[in-house]
């Protein structure tokens, strides 16, 4: 245990890593999904070690690849922001695989099951590179990492059209990944560094001549981000290539792709352009107010007129991007935790939604709202796990969904901000709309027939539904841990500003 | 173009040499231009000219499809593996300092074997690619 210590910011990288091409190795896909199982426990247990550790520390835990000392070479930097979204992706990432062996047994064709697993886990180590890492240009491979095997797992689908969705996701993630590049190339100009850390410190005593490259690379970043975590109204590529890609992909992708994006835009907006020059002169903040009510409730209305089931909570997808974004363009500590803790929040809420989802997929191969008529009663244990987690996303008092909602109102009335409150409130009661006519469909309509032989997916599908729904109640009632660490978290970030 | 002696010797008579000029790629990619990429695409070349002259199916008898499907994972293996002594010395991963007798010995071996893993993936990548355009329409 003390060897590996020293080492624990680069494991979560590693473990995902080496696991992707062992699996690799494999035709059979029990084989790789067996090993894929052992690498995500294996992360996620390393990286709640080092979420332990980073709070227990305090301080950024700083680790240099190869030994080139920083600001020269690569660093690893975990406090507990990236610590936390670090654990998150790998947990969420690990509870799904006991779920994935049977559904994509179901889904995937017998010789590509084992490419499957690879890919899913290229993408964790995407995903997780993106967090950890202190490096501007590093976070830019790993965006690339995670962003490619994103678009093998979304072509794997079954339906035809799951090749086109990956191929819009394609051109669109494409060029997000340009204009970061583009916008990390400025801030190279300006600053003549890559490592976050010190582009903060250079941009806070760079010249004022140099406001106009930093500000354009800002913009550049801005949007390149936010292609990837599907803003309003950068959001096009998303509910297509959701409602197509295969159960388990979809599940694992609207938990923690998105969420990990966020976490790339927090750490821009307030580590590294912080304390930057001349950022007064833009309405960074007033643009993301209006993008993310605009989100909240067009994104909500979409949801609600949606018939595909899959589609629709893609669109509640980027409605609560919305709620995280509003957070971050309050700006201020309990905006911010209600952020962070949503991170957390959707990504249990929305694993399980999607979950049962793939469990309805599994027994009917279908999920058209009109196919679940009935399926309260042939799928009870599915249908009540959506439920639980349907009233997290609508925000009903006692869910986790209230405890996010509730810091980002608290955080809107600190700013004066009343009518945001009602804009939280009244956007709610659309999710309540879109969740009420699957609820409806699924209790209240005699079933189809194809309908009458479905019956509950095997228990390695159902225990990971019903721990991600039990967590959904835990999370919203005893909430010491979840917005403990997002207070520390937005403490931090906050910590950057002055 | 089974038929086509011209083409059948000249072909037996190059593929050798060219799979010679790759390793030299490789070996010279530290002093000249060249190095593990431009190495792999050349050897991918050998058996591109042996497939697109004698046929797909003998290439695949002397460069089976599952082999090629586990040299891309190899390669990369290779490649993260090369990272991985440094743990043993009490140092930080892709620290090749440790490979060799001393800190610059140590670094070129790294750099060798990585070039290594990169013409690895980078040749079976290709030849796959290969295998999956010449396979189409024919299942």
């Amino acid at each position: 245990m003390k060897a590996i210590e020293p080492h624990l910011p680069v494991l979560p990288v590693l473990i995902p890593l080496f696991g992707a091409l062992f699996s690799a190795f494999f035709r059979r896909g029990a084989s790789a999904w067996l090993v894929a199982l052992v690498a995500t426990w294996l992360a996620a247990a390393v990286s709640c070690w080092l979420l332990a550790k980073a709070l227990a520390t305090g301080m950024p835990i700083s680790y240099q690849l190869g030994g080139w000392a920083v600001p020269w070479g690569i660093e690893y930097r975990v406090d507990v922001l990236n610590g936390f979204v670090g654990a998150l992706v790998t947990t969420i990432g690990a509870v799904i695989m006991p779920y994935a062996r049977r559904s994509v047994a179901h889904e995937i064709d017998q010789h590509v099951q084992a490419w499957f697993y690879t890919m899913y886990l290229l993408c964790m180590t995407g995903l997780l590179g993106i967090t950890l890492t202190g490096d501007a240009f590093n976070v830019f491979v790993f965006l690339e990492v995670s962003s490619l095997s994103t678009y093998v797992l979304i072509a794997m689908g079954r339906h035809r059209r799951a090749v086109l969705a990956a191929y819009q996701y394609l051109i669109v993630g494409t060029i997000g990944a340009t204009f970061y590049v583009i916008g990390i190339g400025l801030l190279y100009l300006v600053t003549g560094s890559l490592n976050l850390a010190d582009i903060s410190a250079r941009l806070a005593t760079a010249p004022p001549e140099f406001a106009r490259p930093v500000v354009t690379a800002l913009g550049f970043l801005t949007i390149g981000i936010c292609l990837k975590l599907a803003l309003f109204p950068l959001h096009v590529w998303l509910p297509n290539a959701y409602a197509y890609a295969p159960s388990v992909a979809t599940v694992f992708l609207a938990a923690t792709a998105t969420k990990v994006a966020v976490y790339l835009l927090l750490r821009f907006f307030f580590t590294v352009f912080g304390a930057g020059i001349g950022l007064a002169s833009v309405p960074i903040p007033e643009l993301l107010f209006v993008f993310s009510i605009a989100a909240m409730f067009i994104a909500s209305f979409s949801a609600a007129f949606e018939n595909n089931a899959k589609r629709m909570l893609a669109y509640s997808s980027i409605a609560q991007i919305g709620y995280i974004t509003l957070g971050i363009a309050l700006a201020n500590q309990s905006g911010l935790t209600g952020s962070i803790v949503h991170l957390l929040n959707h990504a249990i809420m929305k694993a399980t939604l999607f979950m049962a989802l793939g469990a309805v997929a599994f027994r009917l191969g279908v999920v058209q709202i009109s196919d679940l008529a009935g399926l309260g009663r042939k799928m009870p244990v599915t249908m009540a796990t959506f439920v639980v987690a349907g009233l997290g996303i609508i925000g009903v008092p006692g869910t986790a969904g209230f405890i996010s909602k509730w810091h980002l109102a608290l955080g809107a009335l600190e700013k004066g901000m009343w009518p945001l409150v009602f804009a939280i409130v009244s956007s709610s009661l659309i999710a309540l709309v879109y969740i009420g006519r699957v609820v409806e469909v699924a209790y209240f309509r005699e079933p189809a027939a194809a309908a009458n032989k479905a019956h509950d997916p095997p228990i390695s599908m159902l225990a990971p539904m019903l721990l991600l729904a039990a967590a959904t109640i835990w999370f919203g009632l005893d909430t010491r841990a979840s917005v403990g660490i997002a207070a520390e978290g937005a403490k931090v970030l906050l910590g950057g500003l002055k | 173009m089974r038929h086509d002696i011209i083409l059948r010797i000249g072909a037996k008579l190059i593929l050798p040499f060219i799979l010679l000029f790759a390793l030299y790629v490789h070996f010279h990619g530290e002093y000249g231009p060249g190095g593990g990429f431009q190495a792999g695409v050349i050897s991918a070349s050998v058996v591109i000219l042996y497939a697109l002259i004698f046929g797909v199916e003998p290439t695949k008898r002397a460069v089976p499809q599952g082999l090629v499907e586990r040299l891309i994972p190899l390669g990369v293996l290779l490649y993260a593996s090369v990272g991985l002594p440094a743990f043993f010395h009490g140092r930080n991963f892709l620290d090749y300092g440790v490979l060799g007798r001393d800190s610059a010995s140590g670094h070129a071996l790294g750099i060798l074997l990585i070039e290594t893993g990169v013409l690895i993936t980078v040749a079976s990548t290709m030849v796959a690619i290969f295998y999956a355009f010449a396979d189409r329409g024919r299942t």
